[in-house]
């Protein structure tokens, strides 16, 4: 199949973009989109040009390395999935497709699709874990949990940190990403005992790093690879209103 | 105190706030529609003019009153700062955008409804509230007892054609902004519950986005055709 594409060439952080044309004639329908771009940039390298850079790595779904902001949705077309998982059949013989990164204050591009998305790590390194080592599986075993706490603490495990809830909000808000972390913490035994100080200092870090608030649109759970449910934003509401009411802290 | 100021000033705090303050006005819609609807009783405007002397004299309302408007102001301000907060979260937009694969449109522009909102609310303000505290409204006597005929103010204003239209427009985009704000201000508070989070929905897409709105905009609609007696 024949595909016309328009990505993002940036070459620095610093430099000014623009989208630029591609066209592909030879196709495979069974192709992901990342080998889809393997065989651009072959070409690419071949005449002697930059390739474009973007990031990607267990090309399995589960790394939350690959990006991309395809004809207008986070990891393209397709629901529940990722990148590396959408694959040129879900596209037409002789589509344009409009590639861009994803666009929000806190993931500056580095170049090209590829942006910097540490903000998410220091969102994590703020309070992110538990403190203090809990022992191994066998020692996990030995706490009874309800399987119904235990499978919605797994479903907001799920989150690979992906950054496509940023990319698909329209302020560009990290809340489903942070209330995916809040959720899988608080609602285990292990990680109840800072839930609050938790809250707090995830979401004082989430706001300092400029990611915007929550409209509640719901498009991050449309996006999401893993389909983390909206659930967990309301939780992590209750978490933050709970500990900033509650805690000993008043200095803020 | 600085919790208080962090708390409030955080993303989380911003929505609370705006939650608080719209769920507070949601629920003076309810009162607002059901005070108005004796508009439709048909006796010259007797019970609707003791209802607003009952409004503009109760101490209890009068006191409400304020922390209605005040509530109003904060809910605007707040959205305001919030929607530049939100902007400046993405500096560089994209080139193509597919948004309604994913979300609601009312849900995407609750600041222009909200901004449509406001005019709205400061013409029906100017019209009625203005003339009640401020302008020469005529009298009517009931029982000995003087009123002031703010029903005629309601007549005369709902006489006109644009004015209805105007009204109607608006209670439109009130239906809208309602459609997402009922429901999404539970969301802001962390109310989201098995039992609960489906009555909330319905209750704010059908009551508040459509019920509420349609009695209201039923109200212009029912004058007119009485001042010009169509009905």
């Amino acid at each position: 199949m024949k595909i016309n594409l328009k990505v993002w060439r940036q070459k620095s952080s610093n430099a000014t973009g623009k989208l630029v044309e591609y066209q592909l004639d030879n196709v495979s329908e069974d192709m992901s989109f990342l080998e889809m771009f393997d065989v651009l940039n072959d070409s690419l390298t071949r005449k002697g040009e930059d390739p474009v850079t973007f990031d990607h790595d267990c090309r399995e779904g589960i790394c939350g390395m690959c990006s991309m902001y395809i004809n207008g949705r986070a990891h393209g077309p397709q629901t529940g999935a990722t990148t590396c998982q959408l694959h040129m059949r879900s596209f037409n013989d002789g589509d344009t497709i409009v590639v861009e990164p994803w666009r929000a204050r806190a993931f500056p591009v580095i170049k090209d699709l590829m942006v910097d998305r540490t903000a998410f790590d220091r969102v994590i390194q703020s309070g992110g874990y538990v403190s203090v080592n809990t022992g191994s599986a066998p020692d996990a075993n030995e706490i009874l949990i309800p399987r119904s706490i235990a499978d919605e603490a797994m479903d907001a495990a799920a989150c690979i940190g992906c950054g496509a809830c940023v990319a698909a909000c329209k302020n560009a808000s990290a809340m489903l990403f942070v209330s995916a972390k809040i959720s899988q913490l608080a609602i285990l035994p292990q990680g109840k005992a800072e839930h609050k100080e938790r809250a707090e200092r995830m979401v004082a870090q989430m706001d300092s790093e400029g990611f915007g608030a929550c409209s509640f649109t719901g498009a991050c759970s449309v996006e999401c690879p893993k389909s983390i449910s909206l659930d967990h934003i309301a939780r992590l509401n209750r978490e933050y209103l709970g500990a900033q009411l509650t805690t000993e802290n008043v200095q803020g | 105190m600085a919790w208080v100021t962090q708390t409030l000033s955080s993303s989380l705090g911003r929505k609370v706030i705006m939650s608080l303050t719209g769920l507070f006005l949601s629920s003076f819609l309810i009162i607002h529609m059901a005070g108005n609807l004796q508009l439709f009783k048909g006796d010259g405007g007797r019970s609707f003019n003791e209802y607003t002397y009952f409004m503009t004299h109760n101490p209890l309302i009068m006191t409400v009153s304020y922390l209605l408007y005040s509530s109003i102001l904060v809910h605007a301000l707040m959205a305001f700062i919030l929607t530049r907060y939100n902007q400046s979260s993405r500096p560089v937009k994209y080139a193509y955008s597919k948004p309604e694969a994913n979300s609601d449109w009312s849900s995407r522009n609750m600041g222009i409804l909200g901004t449509v909102l406001l005019l709205f609310i400061l013409i029906h303000m100017r019209t009625f509230w203005y003339e009640m505290h401020f302008g020469s409204v005529p009298m009517a006597e009931y029982d000995g007892k003087e009123y002031k005929d703010l029903y005629s103010v309601v007549q005369a204003a709902f006489g006109e054609l644009w004015y209805v239209v105007l009204y109607v427009v608006c209670m439109v985009a009130l239906g809208y902004h309602m459609a997402h704000g009922f429901q999404s201000g539970f969301q802001t508070l962390g109310i989201r519950h098995r039992k609960y989070t489906p009555i909330i929905e319905s209750l704010g897409k059908y009551f508040f986005a459509i019920i509420v709105p349609a009695a209201f905009a039923s109200m212009p609609i029912y004058v007119y055709l009485q001042v010009h007696h169509f009905i």
